[in-house]
């Protein structure tokens, strides 16, 4: 294996028992466990430094706000970003988005402009397009994906021909498919548009370096890269963050109140109104120092090793009753496996229902998705109403990935017929 | 894998496996209703036929989901064809019981937000609704086990009640 310790042992939620048997965690994609260094962190921030921040006169408020600005230099030292004023912290890549569609589409965007996106989105990139279609009547168009599970770009010129934004996930939390930033960067570019990637899937699995890939906005999450829950990152150009207006109005974003008005805080600061969740970027930053500690090639490289078992594994035991969706190449995709069980091929008739297949393998302590995945879009043309989805992060090994295909025989034993 | 065949009983599975009343019917004379469970995509399409006299002459059911959802919606099926539209309410008031659902709850517009799990009484509702036997559609109690498959269990019943005031508006 890649890592040289076992790093199970530094998740304790892992240690748990369901069903009497191990808990196999396969759902990383939705949120990732976090090792115990995040959870001390997020402790130790509550027991020795809480205070509100960027308002204190005394030492716990001023440590309180180094703990808030160190994470946010963690942050930027991961990503590569040139400053540290340029990441904003969201609540999660959903409020991050709509911050963008709010604040820059607000201000950018108006009738028939068009914003380009693929139907691999989540809904977290699809749903604020359209609340500005309904708003604003900005056109929405689609880059296609292909029966392999990537984009079709055979149409690119004329979906980019007069676009403003482009704004697509760095990798499908569906497909697993890794999508070529920086060339897609260079063609929007060109065609007069920014670009904006959706890197929640990315930002937790590869090295990341938003500067490489080119893009002018960098939306990802925390609670999927072992931290909390409650905290985001948007990622932007100084220039763009500085000339958008305001998303949220209240205390922390103005420098002036007055009864006539108020002027805004400089950036990112400006982003980010209320008491910002402090423990919470505390916990993140101890999640980037544990990915750093791994490294992040060393995850990578361990998340291709095991997709490439997972894939070998399950096709070899189940056959033609497994349909894995996504590019069949491990080195040219994420750890994320959805699947069709049973049938045949293109027939949808004797495949069991995903719900059917979870709860299966919920039983043998196997926690896996079953649904649409935040991405109906894309289910369409897939043509399914749902999928199975296993997910992995560096705490799975092959153990994990032998008892999935276990359960997954058990649940074929249930609903063949 | 303990627990699994209070869920999967063999009824069900033979629910599952040939659905009763598959298909469709012509709009009018029947009625069609669409319900949906956006948590997992599961569909189910009721169609019903309602005579003068208030009877269901003609059900069919479309969709598509999970083993319960499905089987579910089959059993919903051969039980209220034949049935008065006041027989049929009662059913879906018995069956919500059998589910651990208040009465107060079920809405005609499918939705389940309202929907409480009251482990305590899961049969007190079978015995108010004196007269209405549930037969087969008994096998699917276990499922009350399972909180997260009570809406599939549900879906098609909501739908139903969705054709029912459909029915009774035209
Ligand atoms: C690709 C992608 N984008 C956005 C999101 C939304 O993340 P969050 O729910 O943390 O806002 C997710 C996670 O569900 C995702 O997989």
């Amino acid at each position: 294996m890649t890592f040289p310790r076992d790093v199970k042992a530094d998740f304790p939620l892992l240690r748990q028992r369901f069903h009497d048997t191990p808990i196999v965690y396969l759902d990383s994609a939705n949120t990732s466990q976090k090792p115990q260094a995040v959870i001390d962190a997020m402790g130790c921030y509550y027991e020795t430094t809480n205070a509100n921040v960027h308002r204190g006169s005394y030492e716990l408020a001023v440590r309180a706000t180094d703990a808030l600005e160190g994470a946010r230099a963690k942050v930027a030292g991961f990503i590569n970003a040139p400053s540290t004023s340029e990441v904003v912290f969201t609540k999660n890549a959903t409020e991050g988005m709509n911050l963008l569609s709010r604040s820059w589409g607000g201000a950018n965007l108006g009738p028939g402009d068009a914003v380009v996106i693929s139907e691999m989105e989540h809904h977290a990139n699809i749903v604020p397009w359209h609340m500005l279609a309904a708003e604003k009547g900005i056109e929405l168009r689609w880059i296609p994906v292909d029966a392999a599970g990537h984009l079709d770009l055979t149409e690119l010129d004329r979906l980019l021909d007069g676009a403003k934004l482009v704004s697509l996930t760095a990798m499908s939390n569906v497909l697993g498919t890794l999508n070529d930033i920086p060339h897609l960067a260079e063609a929007a570019h060109a065609a007069g548009a920014l670009m904006a990637v959706d890197a929640s899937q990315y930002v937790p699995h590869l090295a990341t370096d938003v500067q490489a890939m080119g893009a002018d906005f960098v939306i990802f999450t925390g609670h999927k890269m072992l931290g909390p829950m409650g905290i985001g990152v948007l990622w932007a150009r100084a220039e763009l963050l500085d000339a958008m207006p305001p998303f949220l109005g209240g205390g922390e974003m103005i420098l002036q109140v007055t009864k006539e008005g108020f002027t805004t805080n400089e950036i990112p600061w400006k982003f980010e109104a209320g008491t910002p969740m402090v423990a919470e970027a505390v916990g993140l930053g101890a999640a980037i120092d544990y990915l750093n500690d791994l490294g992040m090639d060393n995850v990578r490289r361990h998340e291709v090793e095991l997709t490439a078992y997972a894939m070998r594994t399950l096709t070899e035991t189940h056959g033609d009753r497994i349909t894995i969706h996504g590019p069949s190449e491990p080195a040219e995709r994420g750890g994320v496996l959805s699947f069709v069980y049973g049938g045949d091929g293109d027939d949808c008739s004797g495949t069991v229902h995903p719900h059917d297949v979870a709860q299966v393998l919920d039983q043998a302590g196997v926690c896996v998705r079953a649904g649409h995945h935040c991405a109906k879009p894309l289910m369409g043309v897939l043509g399914a109403n749902a999928t199975t989805r296993a997910s992995l992060y560096v705490y799975n090994d092959e153990s994990d990935i032998d008892q999935l295909n276990a359960a997954l025989t058990a649940a074929d034993d249930l609903f063949s017929f | 894998m303990s627990g699994l065949e209070d869920l999967y009983r063999e009824i069900i599975l033979d629910h599952y496996r040939s659905p009763r009343n598959r298909g469709e019917l012509e709009t009018p004379p029947a009625v069609r209703a669409d319900g949906f469970n956006p948590l997992c995509g599961d569909e189910i399409v009721v169609y019903i036929d309602v005579d003068d006299s208030g009877t269901i002459n003609e059900v069919a059911i479309g969709g598509q989901g999970c083993s319960i959802s499905q089987s579910s919606a089959s059993m919903m099926s051969a039980a209220i064809k034949g049935k008065t539209v006041t027989d049929a309410r009662r059913l879906i008031t018995a069956f919500k019981g059998l589910m651990s659902i208040h009465e107060t709850d079920i809405g005609g517009d499918g939705s389940e937000a309202e929907m409480g799990i009251d482990d305590q009484a899961p049969h007190i509702s079978i015995d108010n609704t004196d007269d209405v036997s549930l037969g087969d559609l008994e096998a699917l109690r276990g499922v009350v086990k399972f909180p997260v498959r009570i809406k599939c269990a549900t879906l098609g019943w909501n739908t139903l009640a969705q054709a029912l005031d459909e029915a009774s508006v035209t």
